[in-house]
């Protein structure tokens, strides 16, 4: 790629910051040019973001709806899965599913509670109640 | 706690690689970071449709992580020190005693929870790389090589991102040099190096990585038309953020690896082969981001148009073609 055909769309995904890219300048030369985005780069991160909020999205209706424990929402909302979750939290699969299940998820011990809390970083208040709507990463 | 005043943070395309030229010529070895890159025959494609991350199959531009620091201790001879850690509290002690020491500090982290990366970049990633140079107060100094500015971390931040679990969990890693070569035989390393990668890009024996893995992935693509639209470009987009989303330099590290190439063939007695291999290479970076232009304008398509999988198929094939021809290019060049 030629140093003047780097691509920049200042793309919101970046937020302000720049990437730096391997582009040859007109003697054929390569140097690293800081770019602020390209808009395909910016399309696909976006559908990647949005996809991950869909889900966030329908765990929160599907908590408020009651089929679901509070659980379920927060594992979506830090943009986790199943697999992320019990790697991070070192609880098997099928026992994660198990306390998706409300009436488990409000017996469970304050230990495995902390398990959860320190995996997605967050309280155990937070862990145990549904907020108005799924929240932005701070 | 001292900082480091005379260590320079430098913008940098990829982390790894970012991190090892900062800290090889901080310790007196002057080496850009696509020397580094190239050096540590880092370069790869891999398509392993049975490992998932995020509900995708893994696609790799570059060799697996933590293999740039040990590709340059084994080609050049130079000596790391590493250490991971069982306990948290441990990993940050060691870390804190490491910077009073004076040491500039290699670390892997998650991306996820580090708080200066923007919202949308923040994906459960683990094998990123950084350097801590300093400590003030509660926040560690950082010198991330993917971003044009040092930054800084509150230190339960950056605890959270040495120590999460899971697939390719850090464990505290934390690494620097302790042994530089006083001298280096490029003549002798460059051209065993750009065969070795050369050669295992053509001859893996195993069918999804290196252009054979392409070809895969091509196949994979045309075998998307019988599924769901959604999942598809679903599919297309994870390939087009493998390749110029994490960390690559453009084209999924083609340019960064032609750029080595470039820097090879002037050491090497300004090489003309070698330096025409430089230009192949660019010319294949400039079709992989043609193809990422084409999955984009396909997912932007939504229900109405159809994604034109033999298009995108072509493409792929056209890239595996002209990838090969470099690497056969290098085979000879290089074998002499």
């Amino acid at each position: 790629m030629e140093q003047n055909k780097v691509p920049q769309d200042r793309i919101s995904t970046y937020a302000d910051n720049k990437k730096a890219i391997y582009a040859t300048d007109t003697s054929g030369k390569y140097t690293l040019v800081p770019s602020s985005g390209w808009e395909i780069e910016e399309e696909a991160t976006l559908q990647a973001v949005q996809e991950l909020e869909r889900l966030a999205r329908e765990a929160h209706s599907r908590v408020a709806k009651g089929e679901k424990s509070t659980l379920f929402f927060h594992m979506y909302n830090r943009r986790m899965d199943l697999q992320v979750l019990s790697e991070s939290t070192g609880l098997f699969k099928w026992r994660i599913k198990r306390h998706f299940r409300p009436a488990v998820f409000r017996k469970l011990s304050r230990k495995i509670l902390t398990r959860y809390c320190d995996a997605l970083g967050i309280s155990r208040e937070l862990l145990c109640s549904l907020p108005p709507q799924s929240d932005e990463l701070e | 706690m001292k900082t480091h005043t005379d260590f320079q943070h430098k913008h940098f395309a990829h982390c790894e690689s970012g991190v090892m030229s900062l800290m090889v010529s901080h310790h007196g070895m002057p080496l850009s970071e696509a020397m580094v890159f190239g050096l540590s025959g880092a370069l790869m494609f891999a398509y392993i449709p049975f490992i998932k991350l995020g509900g995708m199959p893994l696609i790799a531009y570059r060799s697996r992580p933590k293999s740039i620091i040990r590709g340059l201790q084994k080609n050049l001879g130079i000596r790391m020190q590493m250490h991971s850690f069982s306990s948290p509290e441990k990993g940050m002690k060691k870390l804190d005693s490491l910077l009073q020491q004076g040491h500039i500090v290699g670390a892997q982290s998650s991306v996820f929870w580090l708080p200066y990366f923007p919202p949308e970049m923040r994906f459960h990633f683990n094998a990123h790389n950084l350097i801590v140079f300093g400590k003030e107060g509660d926040d560690y100094l950082i010198s991330d090589p993917v971003f044009e500015n040092s930054q800084r971390c509150p230190a339960k931040d950056l605890r959270k991102a040495r120590f999460v679990k899971g697939m390719m969990a850090p464990k505290g890693l934390l690494y620097y040099p302790c042994g530089i070569p006083d001298t280096v035989d490029f003549q002798r390393i460059l051209p065993t190096v750009i065969r070795k990668n050369a050669r295992a890009m053509l001859k893996t024996p195993v069918p999804i990585a290196g252009v054979r893995g392409i070809r895969a992935l091509s196949r994979s693509i045309v075998r998307l038309s019988g599924k769901d639209p959604r999942e598809a470009r679903l599919f297309l987009g994870h390939i087009v953020r493998m390749q110029e989303e994490i960390g690559t330099g453009g084209g999924g590290f083609r340019f960064i690896y032609a750029s080595f190439l470039q820097e090879a063939a002037t050491i090497l007695d300004n090489n003309a082969e070698l330096e025409k291999a430089s230009r192949q290479m660019t010319a294949a970076g400039d079709q992989w981001r043609e193809f990422a232009l084409l999955a984009v304008t396909a997912i932007r398509g939504r229900k109405k148009s159809p994604i034109p999988f033999p298009a995108l198929e072509q493409k792929l094939l056209e890239v595996a073609d002209a990838e090969t021809r470099v690497y056969k290019n290098l085979l000879g060049i290089c074998s002499r």
